[in-house]
């Protein structure tokens, strides 16, 4: 029980900075049909970020909004000099597009900075654990739980109260006809990607907090298992991003928990099996994009 | 000078001419209605006035100023609102916020509440449903709603697109009072419709296109006594 208890507080956190990931790359999609798969070097900028801040001994307080605020600016930054010229092209051309801007970013980060991973210095709070109701929760399994709830609370909130968030969801929706009521397609689209840049950034926080290092593929593994749990979820769909993720992470840790040895080394193909079971089940994700996507103009 | 004047205006679409330099104007508080049989190029004309299609060639003029080749999203600012064909309101957003996405390009708190009074005055509906996904309406509400969000703009000239498309008689009658009822409140109303009859009934002034080009025009009531709207729907003359 206690085994379960455990493995469940470990799934929530993996599961939770999945969705933060999946989420990110959702925004973007929905309204420009694009996924981004440059969003992993995103992860790798605040990951850089926050190794210099180390350095420098910058307090980790102020390193972690800058790691945010970097990865922020830097999505903005991507979406005005790449995405901006094909974002009329087809959707391979988008995507090619990132895949490009990843592998640049990747040089350069093997080239200015290191090829080799580079330790993280982590405040020593992050690696203790708390012992809750009998058992034992790493604090950067806890900060990241409660991270993940207050950044989908925050963005939840901006969808729904503020207007550019409104916008944007009427932008994912019929893009031609919210430019009729006035909507400008670059500021929904920046927002779109200052908002994915966001969570990209706080999800490195939390994925580097869990491995204190950093290196240039690092931001590879996490975009893929984002963008599984995106289909998972629905593509273009935020809450199924969210869904996910979520499910993604309980999925990864409960067979790594509970999987017999034996079997262990076919872990992957056993959750992703059950990624495509579930596919099978619900072609369009568990919580699949209210509307097909309008024509874009 | 009229409101607003479209000057020998052509659309392509790649090879394809479906608008082959029209001529039309709609002055101050008329109600304008733009007939044609279907792939006439009513759409296409509106496309491109709303900047959704690029212009071929031509130009577009509104209150004075040149709007040719204006991106969708300037032209709200201007007074100028688009009402498009299949209501397209947000499915997956609340009444109120179809509405306040309506008035996404207004400032100011006062003009912003005068916008909201407004239109829950005339669709009373919409303030019961308010809260409710637009997604869930029914076609004749959703109807009332996406005249309703092209309202919220304050427009001096609003596009109605096929308004009565698909609906039951019953809305069918109320969708046609409405426009009635807007140009009493000082707008300017262009109304593409399919429904020939019930728009010559209202209209001022009507445009007859077919095959891209302007067939016949005059006031409505020289229009409906002339033979001329049939020969084009049958597709002759």
């Amino acid at each position: 029980m206690e085994l379960i208890l455990q493995q469940t507080v470990n799934a929530i956190s993996l599961g939770g900075t999945y969705a933060l990931l999946a989420l990110g790359l959702a925004v973007v999609f929905s309204i420009m049909g694009m996924i981004n798969f440059a969003h992993g070097e995103l992860m790798t900028i605040s990951g850089y970020v926050l190794m210099y801040c180390g350095i420098l001994g910058v307090p980790f307080t102020i390193a972690v909004p800058l790691a945010v605020l970097a990865a922020m600016a830097a999505a903005v930054l991507m979406e005005r000099i790449a995405f901006r010229p094909v974002r009329n092209a087809s959707g391979a051309t988008m995507l090619v597009t990132s895949f490009a801007v990843a592998m640049i970013l990747q040089v350069l980060f093997q080239n200015l900075i290191s090829p080799r991973s580079q330790p993280v210095l982590l405040p020593e709070y992050l690696s203790q654990s708390i012992s809750v109701g009998g058992i034992f929760i790493g604090v950067n399994k806890l900060v990241a739980i409660v991270a993940t709830l207050v950044m989908l609370f925050v963005l939840d909130r901006f969808m729904t109260r503020q207007k550019i968030g409104i916008a944007m969801r009427a932008a994912a929706e019929d893009f031609a006809v919210a430019r009729l009521m006035g909507i400008r397609a670059n500021t929904v689209i920046a927002g779109a990607f200052a908002i994915s840049g966001m969570l990209a950034g706080v999800a490195a926080v939390l994925w580097v907090s869990q491995r204190a290092s950093v290196d240039p593929l690092m931001g590879f593994v996490p975009v893929v298992k984002a963008f599984i749990a995106a289909i998972l979820g629905g593509l273009g769909s935020l809450r199924g991003a969210v869904a996910g993720g979520f499910l993604l992470g309980f999925i990864e840790i409960y067979l790594a928990a509970f999987l017999p040895s034996g079997m262990q080394a076919f872990r992957e193909p056993i959750g992703l099996s059950l990624v495509i079971l579930v596919l099978l089940v619900r072609p369009n994700g568990l919580i699949p994009a209210a509307t097909i996507r309008a024509q874009k103009v | 000078m009229p409101l607003f004047g479209v000057n020998s205006l052509s659309v392509h679409y790649g090879a394809i001419e479906a608008v082959r330099g029209i001529d039309f104007e709609v002055g101050e508080g008329e109600i304008v209605a733009l007939l044609g049989a279907n792939g006439a190029g009513k759409s296409s004309t509106l496309n491109a006035l709303a900047g959704l299609v690029p212009v071929a060639g031509g130009s577009v003029r509104f209150d004075g100023v040149d709007i040719t080749n204006l991106k969708p999203e300037a032209l709200t600012p201007l007074g100028l609102a688009l009402s498009p064909e299949g209501r397209r309101v947000f499915g997956t957003l609340t009444v109120a916020e179809n509405l306040r996405m309506g008035a996404y390009s207004i400032s100011g708190r006062h003009v912003l509440e005068q916008a909201w009074e407004r239109v829950y005055d005339l669709f009373p509906l919409l303030y019961e449903r308010r809260s409710q996904y637009a997604g869930t309406l029914s076609g004749g509400q959703q109807q009332m709603l996406a005249v309703g969000r092209a309202l919220m703009s304050n427009p001096r000239l609003l596009f109605l697109d096929e308004p009565s498309l698909g609906l039951a008689p019953r809305i069918v009658d109320q969708v046609f009072e409405l426009i009635v009822k807007l140009r009493e409140q000082g707008v300017t109303l262009v109304v593409v419709e399919q429904n020939v009859d019930r728009a010559l009934e209202i209209a001022d002034r009507a445009y007859l296109l077919a095959l891209g080009q302007i067939r016949a025009a005059g006031s409505a009531s020289d229009l409906a006594k002339s033979g001329a709207v049939t020969a084009a729907y049958l597709g002759e003359a």
